[in-house]
């Protein structure tokens, strides 16, 4: 019987492995295929912001810089309010509407990123150009705002990711709001503390994995690609304006991977997928330890899966 | 001190008040979203576009069938791939849940989980389509098997947990080695919530776009066929999107409420049948 049960578990394991065989073989295959980039250009590929296919000249910097661009922005936006959404749920709200609430906020993770596309393109992009013809001229001074009013660029970008990033860091927030014990709001209450104060006492007791929520976001944020691809003007090129247009590095890899002509080019882009996979990879895991840590100390528990519940359970 | 406290008092309603109206704020794109889609949608959704194939172009009229279909044959094809690979490691993981492989294979599950759609759709197409130098359906539905697999894994894990021990070790006692007491008692328990994670899953992964872009690719004619490129919903959606034909447009956003409603119908039936598990499970 032992032998059978070791059967089971060597069966049921070897299946599991191709979990992690899969994660290995993405860092192993990009590299592969990236090599060509790689031994050419060296690290200029990331300091350079020429990206000339035909003459074969290729630097990545616009595309990192439209990224970080783009998710700093989004998380900018999305911190604040996914963070009031975690707390009116978990703290504030009337049980009656609590489970309502979450269906409708998971919601919006359910919603396909190329339905976000369509409305941003159709909706949001003509909305923002609107915004912007409506500048006053002494804001357009500001290198923030300057540039033509087109519409796609940074700031509808942002906008959209913004919205994207809202349920997966509000339903993390929550879960670790949950897992702060009764005892520190009642302890703040007992002492004469308001609402805000109770609650910002269990904020900052849950501090770690409420950090670990916004850069899960923050990795969603990285990677998205179809919204983005859609919205952003896919112009690589560097500025600090939310109304220029600008490229990220899955957009480009969405737009251009299957006109790559030449080896060297998908070469290039596949080291742009490479990086973009090691960058939500070291994101991910940060915020999943933070996460985890904050969810260990508070109670000997199952980690809390790092998503939305509607989006799969 | 009155005015402190007053002030305090102010504050910590200005606070409730920022958090209620962070939901609007957040409800607000959502419905902004179904309003549009359903409102354009509605008005490009005829019979045509389940039943037609899409015209030349500059053609008005036509419809969507091959897509439709494609979208079918890939999910069909993720599902046949992640559905045993996803609930069989979710079994080891809650299984063996103290050991350190079964840590390890967690922490893949949740680092694939994370890992963004368009690199999912390059490195398949490194193995599986540079190789045969053809864009193909399999390629496509590898790449969506491969974003199923960590969250079948983690849903069948977690409500795996949710079975109470007792029942595995009644089967246990009976004599049952341990694979008789996992899949005869222990799954067959769990096989209700799994098929719900399991509908979510398909539903999310039949909204993908980027995995298909350079695997599955497109194609304007109806095809079965899982060594050609075969078109799909999301991927026809996009090129309609993007194209300068408002006819193309019109269908477009009937393609985004097809995905929508498809989306809306499974995650409330997923919680409808969540709703009605919680109840049994409390009334035991």
């Amino acid at each position: 019987m032992r032998g059978r049960d070791l059967g089971f578990r060597l069966g049921t394991g070897a299946f599991a492995l191709v979990l992690i065989v899969i994660v290995v073989a993405i860092g192993v295959e990009l590299t592969r295929q990236s090599m060509l980039s790689i031994q050419k250009f060296g690290l200029t590929f990331w300091q350079t912001t020429t990206w000339d296919p035909v003459a074969g000249d290729f630097g990545a910097l616009p595309f990192i810089w439209g990224t970080l661009y783009s998710s700093v922005l989004a998380l900018l936006l999305a911190a604040p309010v996914s963070l009031g959404i975690a707390v009116f749920i978990s703290e504030l709200c009337p049980a009656a509407f609590k489970q309502p609430l979450i269906f409708l906020t998971e919601l919006l993770a359910a919603i396909p990123s190329i339905v976000y596309g369509l409305w941003g393109i159709f909706v949001l992009v003509p909305a923002v150009r609107q915004l912007q013809v409506l500048t006053p001229d002494w804001l357009r001074q500001v290198p923030l705002f300057s540039g033509p009013p087109l519409g796609v660029g940074m700031l509808s970008a942002g906008l959209i990711l913004a919205v994207m990033v809202i349920p997966f860091t509000s339903s993390v927030a929550r879960e670790v709001l949950r897992s702060v014990p009764v005892s520190q709001r009642e302890g703040a209450y007992a002492l004469g503390a308001t609402r805000f104060e109770a609650i910002r006492a269990a904020l900052f007791y849950a501090r770690t994995g409420i950090i670990g929520a916004i850069m899960l976001g923050f990795g969603r944020a990285l990677g998205e690609t179809m919204a983005v691809t859609m919205v952003i003007g896919n112009t690589p090129r560097i500025s600090t304006s939310l109304y220029a247009p600008q490229y990220t590095m899955a957009a480009v890899l969405a737009n251009e991977f299957t006109e790559a002509d030449t080896e060297l080019y998908t070469h290039a882009l596949i080291e742009i997928g490479l990086v973009l996979f090691i960058i939500t990879l070291i994101i991910n895991v940060l915020s999943r330890m933070l996460i985890w840590s904050m969810a260990r100390s508070a109670k000997p528990r199952t980690q809390p899966a790092a998503r939305p519940a509607a989006a799969v359970a | 001190m009155m005015q402190r406290d007053t002030w305090r008092k102010l504050l910590s309603s200005l606070f409730v008040g920022f958090c209620a109206m962070s939901v609007l704020v957040a409800l607000l794109p959502l419905a902004f979203i179904l309003f549009f889609v359903v409102k354009e949608g509605i008005q490009a959704l005829d019979l045509a576009f389940f039943v037609h194939m899409p015209t030349p172009v500059g053609e008005v009229g036509g419809g969507m069938a091959n897509a439709i279909v494609g979208t079918l044959i890939l999910t069909s094809l993720g599902s046949l791939m992640a559905i045993p690979i996803g609930i069989v490691s979710g079994v080891y993981m809650s299984e063996y849940a103290g050991t350190r492989y079964a840590a390890a294979v967690r922490f893949a599950a949740d680092t694939l989980n994370g890992v963004p759609s368009i690199v999912i759709g390059v490195f398949v197409y490194g193995f599986a389509v540079l190789p045969f130098k053809q864009f193909s359906a399999l390629a496509g539905g590898v790449a969506l098997g491969i974003m199923m697999i960590p969250i079948i894994a983690r849903t069948t894990e977690e409500l795996l947990l949710l079975v109470p021990s007792t029942m595995r070790e009644g089967a246990l006692a009976l004599g049952a080695t341990k694979a008789r007491a996992v899949f005869t008692v222990v799954l067959p328990a769990a096989l209700p919530g799994i098929m719900t994670g399991v509908i979510l899953a398909l539903a999310r992964i039949a909204g993908e776009t980027a995995p298909l872009l350079f695997t599955s690719l497109n194609n304007r004619f109806f095809t079965t066929r899982l060594d050609q490129p075969i078109a799909s919903l999301t991927v026809q959606v996009f090129t309609y999107a993007i194209s300068p034909y408002a006819d193309w447009h019109r269908q477009a956003w009937a393609g985004a409420l097809v995905l929508v409603g498809l989306v809306l119908t499974c995650s409330l039936a997923a919680r409808l049948a969540t709703r009605r598990l919680e109840r049994l499970h409390a009334g035991r």
